[in-house]
């Protein structure tokens, strides 16, 4: 009883420092994020002047298509390659971060991590348009150094998806990954190679399970961005960039068909919380 | 178990010796206290002897086998650090058993081992804990149990009380001392409290400055420091400097004090005596003669009651001498009267001043 009272007046004294954010929350995200449940039961556009009519049709298109779960399987997959790729190259990053460097050196490399967040994002993408196309920066390097000709034609390749997503998303896994790894004191390493552990050994029972909480909200930070992202799929991927994302995008800014667009979004919100719904129990247990 | 041999080592930091040509002989199974002040190089020893850092020259051998280029986690050490660097992901008992389980031991020894362990340290009932659930205390028996499951050839200790109160402190040393005698191990320990280092150490070495200044059982630095710096660092001394006169020492103002003990030195060197307050007498007249030669008068400028004990404060020609007494129930000396203060030459050791 106490308790509960006791948090209640604390959530009264605390409501003058919650309002801003949930006042523009609610201004900013809930109310157009309402209005487009609203149009995704639609047959037309209300404000082109079209009689409109409500219709389960837009949610149903996605079953009837087998197109639509394509292309959400592959953006599922895209998501988990980037994130996968984020940790692979992310990690090692943040724990030298962490662990090894110390002060200049580290703000330095630190900076250069931060740096893409500083870049605009679609100067980013085009300037690995300019890397990866055949003839472009990458092309012309390798075949100035090698003795043999050859050909890097990267440009509009599921691989050059992965690049340019990786490249955007990565500081994201560095930033959180060094938080949680920075906390660790350095003492458990050495407690654990006292007791005979190798470095290896240490990483995996004593680093990587006390960083487990950084790795997840990476993950997370990373995963769900990047199943809807459009952007890149589009001008680096080109003709094999067709993703659920740009179909979705497709339907704001090319086809006008803004129900469709809207149901197809809250389909991939489903799916994903349902996704984040089932591994967070696992995740929290390795953490 | 083995002893340890540290001989000639030196370690640098930049232009900073932290290890200054340090040679000590830790023998098997004895308790050994490293005990300096901050930035003396104690726990840089430690840590050479643990296998975190390698010397820039010299020798550490461990059971003889030579180590000093040997990582940590192939020397067969076992380590308590100052915060007790419990994994906080495991259980006490997971704690415990890591070392035996990064070794590939089955299941079964590693039930029977931890179990064992825990039980030595009084904690048989926690395993099932979570390091954030016990005591200060507790952490610090369950880092101890951790360290010592695994056999270790030596046991090395960071100021493996310093984050205790005093009550449990004086607890855990002698439960340390217990545990130690118990397995044998070879115990290596750096403090810098000098109390824990005369109650529980067999042998103790004091460093300044990465330099080894003296080293031996804990009575024979007490009773006869071969440095200034070791008469005061190691419990609490008056000391007198002067020219040497064969067998003590002429004050500047020409009095003479003769030494009993210490080192033997050519006459007319400078030189110092070092009294301990506890072995002064004080009264408040001359009276008769009691046969020793070192008498000084001075007056009581202090006195501080401590309980069993009082200390007090004599000012004697520009210097502040501490006299302790027991408290046997008789009468007190006020602060300012005359008194005169009388010690045996046995009680006075001579230094050499370099």
């Amino acid at each position: 009883m106490a308790a509960a009272t006791a948090s209640r007046s604390g959530l009264r004294s605390a409501l003058p420092l919650l309002t801003p954010a949930y006042l523009w929350l609610t201004v900013a995200i809930f109310l157009p994020l309402s209005a487009m449940v609203f149009f995704s039961f639609m047959t037309e556009l209300p404000l082109s002047g079209k009689p409109w009519a409500f219709t389960l049709g837009n949610y149903a298109a996605f079953f009837s298509q087998s197109l639509y779960l394509t292309l959400l399987l592959a953006s599922l997959r895209l998501g988990l390659e980037v994130t996968l790729w984020c940790i692979v190259i992310g990690y090692p990053a943040a724990y030298v971060l962490a662990k090894v460097l110390k002060g200049r050196s580290r703000e330095a490399i630190f900076l250069l991590v931060i740096l893409p967040f500083w870049s605009n994002g679609l100067v980013r993408i085009f300037s690995w348009a300019m890397v990866l196309r055949e003839g472009g920066i990458l092309d012309t390097a390798l075949n100035a150094v090698l003795p043999f000709k050859i050909n890097i034609d990267l440009m509009y390749s599921y691989p050059a998806v992965i690049i340019g997503l990786v490249h955007s998303y990565v500081p994201y896994m560095v930033l959180t990954c060094y938080l949680t790894l920075q906390a660790i004191d350095d003492s458990l390493i050495e407690a654990g190679r006292s007791l005979g552990a190798s470095r290896l050994q240490v990483l995996k029972r004593v680093i990587i399970p006390l960083s487990m909480p950084g790795l997840v909200a990476g993950a997370a930070l990373i995963f769900v961005p990047v199943v809807g992202s459009f952007m890149e799929p589009r001008i680096l991927g080109g003709r094999t960039g067709t993703f659920y994302g740009t179909v979705i995008e497709d339907q704001f800014v090319a086809v006008f068909n803004w129900p469709l667009g809207a149901a197809l979004s809250f389909i991939l919100l489903a799916v994903v919380l349902v996704i984040l719904a089932v591994a967070s129990p696992v995740l929290r247990r390795a953490a | 178990m083995a002893g340890v041999q540290v001989s000639d080592v030196s370690r640098s930091f930049g232009a900073h010796k932290a290890l200054d040509d340090v040679s000590i002989d830790f023998a098997d199974g004895g308790f050994y206290a490293l005990l300096g002040p901050s930035g003396s190089g104690k726990t840089t020893l430690l840590r050479q002897i643990a296998g975190f850092d390698f010397p820039d020259s010299g020798r550490i051998t461990i059971g003889g086998e030579s180590v000093e280029r040997v990582p940590v986690e192939k020397r067969r050490i076992g380590m308590v650090f100052q915060n007790y660097a419990l994994f906080p992901n495991m259980s006490v008992a997971d704690n415990v058993a890591f070392g035996l389980s990064v070794r590939g031991e089955t299941k079964a020894v590693i039930e029977t081992e931890v179990q064992r362990a825990l039980d030595l340290v009084q904690l048989g009932k926690l395993g099932g804990r979570r390091p954030h659930q016990l005591s200060g205390g507790q952490r610090q028996r369950v880092a101890l149990a951790r360290a010592i499951v695994t056999k270790p050839r030596v046991l090395l200790l960071d100021e493996p009380l310093g984050a205790l109160d005093k009550a449990l402190r004086v607890d855990m040393q002698i439960e340390l001392k217990r545990i130690q005698r118990e397995i044998g191990v070879t115990t290596i320990f750096v403090t810098h409290d000098q109390e824990e280092a005369l109650t529980m150490s067999d042998r103790i070495g004091i460093l300044r400055d990465g330099r080894l200044v003296q080293e031996g059982p804990p009575e024979e630095i007490y009773n006869r420091p071969k440095s200034e710096f070791a008469a005061t660092f190691l419990g609490d001394a008056n000391i007198f400097r002067g020219d040497t006169t064969g067998d003590g020492i002429r004050l500047a103002d020409g009095t003479a004090i003769v030494a009993g003990v210490g080192a033997t030195l050519a006459a007319g060197a400078k030189a110092s005596c070092a009294v301990r307050p506890e072995r002064i007498r004080i009264a408040t007249d001359a009276g008769a003669p009691d046969g020793n030669p070192n008498t000084l008068k001075g007056q009581v400028s202090k006195r501080i009651f401590a309980g069993n004990n009082s200390t007090y404060f004599v000012e004697r020609g520009g210097q502040t001498l501490k006299v302790i007494v027991q408290n046997t129930g008789m009468e007190r000396l006020a602060e300012g009267q005359d008194v005169v203060l009388r010690w045996s030459p046995e009680s006075t050791v001579l230094i050499a001043v370099n």
